[in-house]
């Protein structure tokens, strides 16, 4: 019988976690989807050998602390404002690999404008979109794109479409804009889900490189903590209600 | 030599440009200059007015309450600016849509009727180099070489070729100011 | 050879960047210094020295551009006129705590709200005290000549990666409107990508292979760190205090009284000292160059030599109150200034300074 030295052997090695992800611990919630996705960019960013050259712009909201754990040069921004930041920084160094990572309440809330603009622009970046319908920092507040008759702090009666209108599908709306190249809405709650949001991304990475414009990566996620679900009904609840109304697929490819 | 010049009219009157060919006028002949218009809504075709100042020394406030020269326009202009010449100063003005003609006995006073000149040499467009033209003649504070050197720099080259237009305007102002007595 | 040329104060600060190898603009139009984006469309730099020029969707993509690029090691600047100053408030106390270098231009105009287009300086508090959150500074410097518009753009982008802070220039409608004659530096070429990476390690010029990363950020969740990095702050600012203080001093050997003014309030005061002395009022002036840090220590010693001090200003009244932390009660400090819009005369502050100070 071998012992355990034996197995964890390198000809035997079938996963290795890639280098561009610290060792740090994180800090989100058991069931989050934030951990996934970091680590499919870190995956991404390994595989294209691109970790000397790629900056990213962190939000605020849970994401706010990206920074921790991937091992590549980062600048932090106010809320909403990663579009801006990641503007001037392709534009200034147009050799670098640019990309935003931000959450609903940051990308389709307070930083409408600057999201908007960039695509229209069609600056030459990549966008990651966390799409949990919450605010899941400050506590489980209502987001631009809570369903209707879901429940949140801000309202605890569910959100009620004639007072809070209805939630914005922001990715159908930024696919209308010629600057954008690509707009995907993809999950990562499966491993055949997993798979296919790290292959948008490898995709999102190459348009930048290939200067097509903008990229838009929309991962539909959980929020176990601010659904008030454990992480296996969230998963349920997502499948049945948010891909209701956010069906995945890609909008536009060209 | 200081002098503080106010002029002021309609916008669309070239008041503006006027005050900048005099300006550059100024730096050809190696003058300290500055240039302060009053602008706002008024600059779309309400009253305008720029404050140029040539001297031979660091020129102090831009911003003026008293002038050796007012150059005046239109009734607003005169209204407002009369009053503000100095005592022994000059005023210059167009008596076209004047009603109340200037009063004051403690200055000097010229008419260039440019308007009325411009149309007859149906070039509305040089009215303000035949006002610019009456300034120089009565006040010469820059040589005519230098107000073509001063036209060269504030024009775009690709209206250089009005240049000896705007020449015989000047010209012709020089000929048409007349003194004014009260 | 330094070339001459008669323009606009906002037209100065276009030309200024591009000779001082500035890297990136980003702006939003808004009147009255809609002259500086529009000249530098107009010069095109990008296709000379290489020089971003953006028009962004507002001033707060502006400011938030202007971090993004600063966050790279670039020397990147914006400017605009008070509503637009007040949208980038956030973006700047964010700069100030990730210690960022830049450049803000801020043709003052008249407020609050939407207020007038006319020139006014009634954003010094917003400035000079901080404007967005929390305990930062930014150094602040008053053009008062369309050459100093010119001359105190490259100064700005030095005294900025010196101290890695945000650096105001908080002008006026006047000074950016007015033309005078201006002498432009030579064109200096643009900071190469490695000597920024050799100069500015924090720069995120991308993670070299056995490089510490450099990660660009203002959030600190332990409080007890962040009060350390506001320690940090603080003895950063006392530096500026001790090295960077800018003043000029216009007749004041024998001066009985003294003007305290900035900007074209100083140009307004000068022909006002002319005035006065005529009359045989022996009256000077201080005139700040840099509204932070400010001219303490003189004013100081000046409160020894005169009777009264009279700050003026196109504001209801705000750099007196420094004036009298200054003087701390040595002397009678009075304010005098039109604001709104409306810019004194020259004549109306020598009336203003026989009745406030020399009546007593």
């Amino acid at each position: 019988m071998a012992d355990t030295n034996t197995i964890i052997s390198p000809e035997n090695l079938v996963y290795k976690k890639t280098d561009v992800l610290l060792d740090n611990v994180m800090h989100y919630c058991p069931g989050c989807t934030h951990g996934t996705v970091h680590k499919l960019i870190a995956e991404v960013i390994d595989e294209m050998g691109i970790q000397e050259t790629t900056i990213g712009i962190a939000p605020v909201g849970c994401a706010v602390l990206a920074y921790n754990y991937l091992d590549i040069d980062w600048q932090e921004a106010a809320h909403g404002r990663a579009p801006a930041l990641a503007t001037a920084v392709k534009r200034l160094l147009p050799n670098k690999n640019v990309f935003s990572y931000q959450g609903d309440g940051d990308l389709a809330a307070i930083g409408t404008a600057e999201t908007i603009h960039a695509c229209n622009r069609g600056e030459n970046i990549v966008m990651v979109f966390i799409n949990n319908g919450i605010y899941g920092m400050t506590g489980g507040q209502m987001a631009p794109t809570t369903l209707p008759g879901m429940p949140a702090s801000t309202c605890p009666a569910g959100r009620d479409t004639s007072h809070d209108g209805m939630p914005i599908k922001i990715s159908e709306l930024l696919a209308q804009l010629p600057g954008t190249c690509y707009v995907t809405r993809q999950s990562a709650h499966t491993a055949a889900n997993v798979r296919k949001t790290k292959k948008a991304l490898r995709k999102a990475f190459e348009n930048q490189q290939a200067n097509k414009g903008t990229s838009l990566v929309e991962v539909v996620s959980t929020c176990s903590s601010g659904w008030k679900m454990s992480p296996v009904q969230a998963n349920k609840w997502m499948e049945e209600h948010m891909f209701a109304y956010y069906p995945l697929g890609d909008m536009k490819d060209e | 030599m200081t002098e503080e010049i106010i002029i002021a009219g309609f916008g669309g009157q070239g008041v503006l440009s006027m005050g900048k060919i005099l300006a550059y006028s100024g730096v050809m002949q190696e003058m300290e200059v500055s240039w302060m218009p009053s602008y706002g809504p008024e600059m779309r075709g309400g009253t305008a007015n720029v404050t140029v100042i040539l001297s031979d020394k660091r020129i102090s406030s831009p911003i003026l309450h008293e002038f050796d020269t007012a150059i005046i326009l239109n009734q607003q202009s005169m209204d407002k600016f009369e009053e503000q010449v100095k005592p022994g100063g000059t005023l210059i003005y167009d008596g076209n849509g004047i009603s109340h003609h200037p009063t004051r006995k403690d200055i000097t006073i010229f008419r260039v009727d440019a308007t009325e000149e411009a149309a007859r040499m149906r070039s509305i467009k040089t009215f303000n180099m035949i006002v610019l033209g009456g300034l120089l003649k009565v006040k010469p504070v820059v040589k005519m070489e230098n107000v073509i050197e001063g036209l060269k720099k504030s024009l775009p080259e690709r209206h250089h070729h009005l240049i000896p237009m705007n020449e015989k305007a000047i010209t012709r102002g020089m000929e048409i100011v007349n003194t004014v007595e009260v | 050879m330094r070339e001459l040329k008669l323009m606009k104060g906002n037209e100065a600060i276009a030309h200024a960047a591009i000779r001082c190898g500035a890297d990136g603009y980003f702006g939003y139009p808004i009147t009255p210094q809609s002259e500086v984006m529009e000249t530098l469309m107009a010069e095109r730099p990008w296709e000379s020295t290489g020089m971003v020029v953006l028009q962004a969707e507002s001033e707060i993509a502006s400011i938030n551009m202007v971090y993004g690029g600063a966050g790279c090691g670039k020397r990147v600047l914006t400017s605009s006129s008070s509503p637009g100053v007040s949208l980038m408030q956030e973006g700047l106390t964010y700069l100030a705590g990730s210690e960022l270098p830049c450049v803000i231009v801020n043709v003052v105009r008249g407020g609050p709200g939407l207020g007038t287009i006319q020139p006014a300086q009634s954003d010094y508090f917003q400035s000079v005290k901080g404007g967005g959150h929390g305990d930062y500074k930014l150094i602040t410097l008053a053009p008062a000549s369309v050459q100093e518009m010119a001359d105190f753009v490259e100064l700005s982008f030095d005294l900025a990666f010196k101290y890695r802070n945000p650096v105001m220039i908080l002008s006026d409608g006047a000074i950016g409107q007015m033309m005078e004659k201006v002498e432009l530096d030579e064109f200096k070429p643009r900071w190469t990508d490695e000597y920024i990476e050799q100069n500015h390690k924090w720069a995120t010029m991308g993670k070299k292979k056995g490089d510490e990363r450099s990660v660009i950020t203002s959030v600190q969740l332990d409080a007890s760190v962040q009060e350390d990095f506001n320690h940090k702050l603080q003895a950063k600012y006392r530096e500026v205090e001790e090295n960077e203080v800018r003043f000029e001093k216009i007749m004041c050997d024998d001066a009985d009284y003294i003007f305290v003014a900035y900007g074209s309030s100083a140009r307004i005061c000068q022909k006002s000292i002319e005035i006065a002395r005529a009359k045989g009022i022996k009256v000077g002036m201080l005139r700040p160059i840099t509204l932070y840090p400010f001219p303490v220590k003189e004013l100081q010693e000046l409160a020894k030599q005169v009777k009264g001090m009279l700050s003026v200003e196109l504001s209801a009244g705000q750099m007196v109150e420094d004036v009298r932390l200054a003087v701390n009660g040595k002397v009678p400090v009075e304010h005098y200034g039109r604001f709104g819009g409306i810019m004194h005369s020259p004549g109306e502050v020598v009336e203003a300074l026989e009745q406030k100070i020399i009546g007593e």
